[in-house]
């Protein structure tokens, strides 16, 4: 099995699925003869031509536009936007039109479109290039949206997302894409959408979160368990809509304590949704406050790297978090 | 005093995201250099940028590390600079301080962690399922969470440890003094049992005992501050009208002018007493045979002209590193109507005589109130003139027309008693008002520019040519 970075698993799913069905399509900015600023789509264009891998201007909303048009029409579009931060100008095509369409026809059209797009901090990008838009979609009924913490969920949900015949959003993590590598299966499988992944067995805490946190939280459990022999209960949502509730359930009851990890800022984030489940389901087995750990409700990602710093996650600070629900 | 003498590293720094290594390209400073605080000490090339490092602090350079031309990882010694420092041994005298003081605290809070059992009678919503489920008396189960709150594992723990049913008072570690209370208070208060639990976390939960307690929980963190704005209806007291495009460019320009330019301001007065009787003479066949008015305006123009002229300062735009002055002098002509106000453009006014201008007023004011202005009536002013009096006023401050140098306004033409050789006569009376971009004029320019404007004024006598 070759080992691969994040960005080389997006790279091969899109590929594998562009092989596998002809009405796959990419479009975007400069994914064609660039091969995307992250270099996410290089090689497409070389392998697929221009008419398969398509440079558009630089307007997210026709991005948007023409791939939930032609996703109505029977095409497996893949759109990318270049940053998350820049997709709002496609937020109303996505909501109005994409999520809502299948209900709206009766069941007489659908849209399979699939919206990539990276999200997440650290990388010194700043205001504009490091947000985490989750929570501005999150809740809205007919979309999907998955967040791959691994390579090889990155790998399997895109995959899963292109074959899926409703609008699915895939929150790619920038920070990610280099970082991890690790051995990802070069035939053809794919993640269901809708399952949560148990990361870690544990009996004293749980967390419970998504995308690049998680490699924190599974740091910091290794490290707590060596040092202080505390035992981390670790589900990665993978999808965050729908959420997998049966999972969620299972993992707050297994130790009681549970600690919420996101990027994205807390006030009315993912977490929140998940805290809420938790509460509702199983308040007779909870020994503890829910804990959210998540970014702070300020409004944009600092360029000033002490800033950045503060206001992204970290080991230390899962860490902390994990330590202080472990002994209360 | 070589004691006092200190080294300090100088590391790579990340010269721009996601480089990890940078080469030395030459050294600025050797060994024994005198090196002063953002001096530049290094040059460094990498695949981004060549940059040069500088010096963190004064000092003299001590040893290099690197040598030239060899790639270094980020955050590694290229070099040490030698400090002298008076205050280097308080520091290590603090770091000595603090060394002792953590141990202080640390030591305290073993001793304080049996002792604290504020939390001890809180049960979790697990918990007391649990105790309910296996029929526990909670008294009897040891504590080990924060302030000896029983945790769902201490549970877990002591029905493992076959402590079910509500029998054996004291289950664990019984100590000589809770046996003694015992006797008499049977089940009354528990002892916290460190010595039986693992040791890696009571040795945390003594530390995290000895910071004070949250008593309602762990969550109570800072909800956001959100201020509150209340905003009226516009119902009764007030009404709204909308910005109009037009209103929005005035609001822009105004506020840009009077933001980026330092104005100035002066005003002098002129006696126009003789233009009064010179444009009453001609005006009537002025009219019968142009077609246009004869407007003291144009006369003002005409000597605003003359008087740049001899002062082109006057007609220039400030470019931070350069004035430029425009050798054509385009006036600005501020044309007000009930909502707004333009400043469409006479171009090349100093080759104009005072018919000229007065035709090219009427034009340019005729087009304004009929809105046929095109965007060429518009461009390419240099200096601005408000007829301000038209309306009434006698003193006005006018804001510059950005980006230009200055703007004049011309008040009414006000009868007053005036001493003309220690006489008191009735004259014609009008003031003038200058803004002027401080950046580029000051007084000495500025006042004998409208010492020259007043000159021309009233050099105007009952034989002058209006052709």
């Amino acid at each position: 099995m070759p080992v691969m970075e994040y960005i080389d698993a997006i790279r091969l799913a899109m590929k594998e699925e562009m092989e596998r069905d002809e009405n796959v399509f990419v479009l975007g900015e400069d994914v064609g003869v660039k091969g995307g600023v992250f270099t996410t789509t290089k090689g497409l264009q070389e392998q697929f031509g221009e008419l398969r891998v398509m440079d558009t201007p630089l307007a997210e909303s026709a991005i948007a536009g023409v791939a939930i048009g032609a996703a109505m029409y029977g095409m497996k579009p893949i759109a990318e936007m270049q940053y998350s931060d820049f997709m709002l100008p496609a937020t109303n095509q996505i909501i109005s039109e994409a999520a809502k369409i299948r209900y709206r026809s009766n069941n007489d059209w659908n849209c399979p479109v699939v919206v990539r797009a990276p999200i997440g901090g650290g990388i010194f990008g700043g205001l504009y290039h490091s947000q985490c838009p989750e929570s501005i979609f999150f809740g809205t009924p007919g979309l999907k949206i998955v967040a791959p913490y691994s390579a090889y969920d990155a790998k399997g949900l895109l995959k899963a997302a292109v074959r899926d015949p409703d609008p699915v959003l895939f929150f790619e993590n920038k920070k990610c894409y280099k970082l991890i590598k690790e051995d990802v299966p070069e035939d053809d499988y794919i993640v269901p959408i809708g399952k949560a992944n148990v990361l870690r067995e544990g009996t004293d805490i749980t967390v419970i979160g998504y995308s690049l946190p998680l490699h924190f939280a599974m740091q910091a459990a290794a490290e707590l368990e060596a040092e202080q022999g505390i035992s981390a209960h670790i589900l990665d949502l993978r999808t965050i809509q729908p959420l997998d509730r049966e999972a969620i359930i299972a993992a707050a009851r297994k130790t009681g304590k549970v600690l919420i990890v996101h990027e994205d800022n807390k006030t009315g984030g993912v977490g929140a949704e998940v805290a809420a489940i938790i509460s509702e389901e199983c308040l007779f087995e909870l020994d503890a406050p829910i804990q959210r750990l998540c970014g702070p409700d300020v409004p944009a990602m600092p360029i000033s790297p002490p800033m950045e710093k503060f206001f992204m996650l970290s080991k230390d600070k899962v860490k902390e978090a994990m330590t202080q629900l472990a002994l209360f | 005093m070589s004691s006092n003498k200190q080294l300090t590293d100088v590391l790579m720094p990340q010269l721009a995201e996601s480089l990890v290594s940078a080469t030395i390209g030459k050294w600025l400073k050797k060994p024994g250099d005198r090196v002063e605080q953002y001096e530049p000490i290094c040059e460094v090339i990498t695949d981004k940028v060549n940059a040069e490092i500088p010096s963190t602090l004064d000092g003299i350079m001590g040893e290099l590390l690197a040598e030239e031309g060899q790639e270094i990882s980020v955050g590694t010694v290229i070099c040490r600079i030698e400090t002298e420092s008076a205050d280097s041994a308080p520091a290590t005298a603090a770091g000595g301080h603090s060394q002792t003081s953590a141990g202080t605290p640390a030591a305290a809070s073993t001793a304080s962690a049996s002792s604290d059992q504020s939390q001890r009678s809180r049960y979790s919503p697990a918990v007391q399922t649990m105790a309910a489920e296996h029929n526990i008396d909670l008294r009897n189960v040891p504590g080990t969470g924060l302030g000896g709150r029983i945790t769902r594992k201490d549970v877990l723990n002591y029905l493992e440890n076959g402590g079910a049913g509500s029998s054996a008072p004291v289950a664990q570690a019984p100590t000589q003094q809770a046996q003694s209370v015992s006797a008499q208070q049977p089940q009354a208060q528990q002892p916290a049992v460190p010595t039986s639990s693992p040791g890696g976390i009571s040795a945390d939960l003594s530390r995290a005992a000895f910071e004070p307690v949250r008593h309602s929980g762990l969550h109570l963190t800072e909800t956001p501050r959100i201020p509150t704005i209340e905003v009226e209806g516009g119902d009764r007291s007030e009404y709204f009208i909308d910005v109009t495009p037009i209103r929005n460019t005035i609001a822009t320009r105004m506020r840009q002018s009077v933001s980026e330019i330092p104005h100035g301001w002066m005003m002098i007065e002129v006696d126009v007493t003789n233009l009064v009787q010179l444009r009453n003479k001609i005006k009537d066949e002025f009219k019968k045979k142009e077609g246009v008015n004869l407007t003291y305006l144009a006369f003002l123009l005409k000597a605003v002209v003359s008087a740049i002229k001899d002062y082109p300062i006057m007609n220039s735009v400030w470019a931070v590193d350069k004035i430029i002055v425009k050798r054509d002098i385009n006036i600005s002509l501020a044309v007000g109507t009930e909502d707004s106000v333009l400043t469409p453009v006479i171009k090349k006014a100093d080759q104009k005589n005072i018919a000229g201008l007065a035709r090219e007023i009427d034009e340019l004011a005729t087009k304004v109130r009929a809105g046929k202005l095109k965007l060429d009536d518009m461009q390419g002013g240099t200096f601005t003139v408000n007829n301000t009096g038209s309306f009434g006023s006698i003193l006005t401050q006018p804001i510059i027309n950005y980006p230009q140098a200055a703007i004049l306004t011309f008040e009414s033409i006000v009868k007053k008693p005036v001493v003309i050789n220690d006489m008191i006569a009735v004259r014609s009376m009008a003031n003038l008002c200058l803004s002027l971009d401080h950046r580029i004029l000051d007084g000495v320019i500025c006042g004998r520019f409208m010492q020259r404007v007043k000159d021309n004024m009233e050099s105007y006598s009952l034989d002058t040519q209006v052709y």
